[in-house]
């Protein structure tokens, strides 16, 4: 008799069960973790590898990101701006703009995609094939092993692949606004200076400190949960670029609220 | 008794896989648990090196508790034991020397020299000779196999735990992997607990076989007293024979 009131319920239920199951779990790796961290013998080799394979490897996509950014922001101010604000201000939105907002969240929506994924599809194929369960059969901690240096790794190299993304993006703005603006450099640079703060580089760099473990501890978590073979592995590779992204959005807010 | 399970129970979600397991295994003998594929023998293997917790039941290995034991004290008492895992798991982005030698880095006064050495030591027991320079996808089903037989004796273990060893494999080279589990036993002196489903292998290498059957060790016995049981059950896993093991020619006998 109640059925049309019994089944929302039931699917509700289960989702909030689920739902806490997760932040449980997560709660589980990220304690797991920093106590996993004194085991500097098992991690410390193999930081320096993730370091190259995290943040060097991404440089180019983000820099490709970063400089049409940069264009696209330099023809949209002036669009804006002509006939009513001094052009100079394109400098300004520009620099502003790639520095609080667009270089971070920008560069750290391509990374949850590119290192999300791949760390993700990784240590789900571990996890599938058993390599996870032989590390600790042969006494390694696997959180040591596999997600420490992949942490650590995206914290470090995040903050300098967004600071080379933001500085890519300004120069490629300048030179849209000196080779289709009619601008001159000292016009551009006086806007960029403008309303400068230091803090606004402090700013981004917490960002992108926050996204890179973010990115690198989520593609972890779902890599960890894989479970049923090559589906699995697509699943949980899927499951970390879009929960990454999500938390990526909701901390750039985050960030906003509390620091701005 | 070097292994003891007692009365262990173990469910994933609503389904019950162990229902009151119970088995001993006593130093220096090989033993093999049989049961058709998705009987929870891989199960109850985990348990037994902490990948598992039971629901209730005590897992007892070397006279410790694996359940109760802390993250390090697992960890020491994981270097006794080896484990072959049913599909090797040979960490594919490293040659088989590597693979052989990842137990040895982390135990103390294990050099690079005496890695090496231990780690072609290793190979050499397996006949595996000259190929620790290849990477496991460069490696047949039965190589694959000997590799991760080769890392889990690499730090001389007290404890071997073997999953499906010869499952997938022709018949020639699961006579070689039996081979090498009887000589585990014989020249190394480990205690070895084999869980499969090949019945010619577990009368091969066994002291001692166990049915799990419904989650429980439905008959215990040696070689000699698995072939002459009247359990139907046993008797139609032995045989092959889907009536007996199910019960659909009358009634079931119990015990042998």
């Amino acid at each position: 008799m109640l059925d049309f009131l019994s089944k929302p319920l039931a699917v509700a239920g289960r989702g909030t069960i689920g739902a806490l199951g997760s932040v449980g779990r997560a709660w589980t790796l990220f304690a797991g973790s920093a106590g996993a961290m004194r085991h500097v013998d098992i991690w410390g080799p193999h930081l320096f590898p993730q370091m190259a394979r995290v943040g060097v490897a991404s440089v180019p996509i983000a820099l490709f990101i970063a400089t049409f950014t940069g264009i696209v922001m330099s023809l949209q101010a002036s669009y804006t701006l002509t006939g009513t604000i001094p052009l100079y201000f394109v400098g300004t939105l520009v620099g502003k703009t790639m520095i609080l907002e667009l270089g971070p969240v920008l560069t750290g929506l391509t990374l949850a995609g590119r290192v999300g994924a791949s760390i993700s599809a990784e240590l789900g194929t571990m996890r599938v094939t058993e390599q996870v369960d032989a590390l600790e059969t042969l006494a390694y901690d696997p959180l040591a092993y596999l997600v420490v240096p992949r942490v650590l790794a995206g914290i470090l190299m995040f903050p300098i692949v967004v600071l080379l993304a933001v500085a890519i993006g300004i120069v490629s703005g300048w030179f849209t606004a000196l080779q289709l603006l009619d601008m001159s450099t000292p016009e551009f640079v006086k806007g960029l200076r403008l309303f400068f703060e230091p803090w606004d580089v402090w700013f981004a760099v917490i960002k992108a400190v926050s996204f890179g473990a973010v990115v690198t501890g989520v593609g972890c978590f779902y890599g960890l949960q894989t479970e049923r073979g090559a589906e699995g592995v697509g699943k949980s590779a899927t499951q970390a670029v879009v929960v990454g992204s999500m938390i990526i959005l909701c901390l750039d807010a985050f960030w906003a609220v509390i620091l701005l | 008794m070097s292994i003891r399970l007692t009365e262990v129970r173990k469910g994933f979600g609503t389904k019950e896989v162990l229902r009151g397991f119970t088995l001993g295994v006593e130093d220096g003998e090989t033993a093999a648990i049989v049961g058709p594929s998705g009987s929870g023998k891989s199960v109850l293997l985990k348990h037994l090196v902490g990948l598992l917790r039971p629901d209730s039941g005590a897992v007892v290995v070397d006279d410790h508790s694996v359940p109760e034991l802390s993250r390090d004290d697992l960890a020491r008492l994981r270097r006794r034991i080896g484990y072959v895992f049913q599909f090797a798991a040979l960490f594919d982005s490293m040659t088989i020397t590597e693979n052989v030698g990842m137990g040895l880095r982390r135990l103390p006064g294990w050099d690079r020299g005496r890695t090496a050495a231990r780690v072609l030591e290793c190979l050499g027991l397996v006949d595996l000779d000259g190929l620790g320079g290849r990477y496991p996808a460069e490696l047949s089903g039965g190589q694959r196999k000997r590799a991760g037989l080769a890392r889990a004796i690499a730090a001389s273990p007290k404890y071997l735990l073997y999953d499906e060893p010869t499952t997938g494999l022709d018949p020639v080279t699961t006579s070689v992997i039996d081979g090498l589990i009887l000589r585990m036993r014989d020249e190394l002196g480990v205690t070895g607990l084999v869980v499969t489903h090949d019945m010619t292998s577990a009368f091969r290498v066994a002291d001692r076989i166990t049915l799990l059957h419904e989650g429980k060790a439905r008959f215990t016995g040696t070689p000699a007293e698995v072939r002459t049981a009247r359990d139907d059950v046993l008797r139609g896993f032995v045989e092959g024979d889907p009536g007996l093991y199910y019960g659909l020619h009358g009634g079931q006998q119990n015990g042998p």
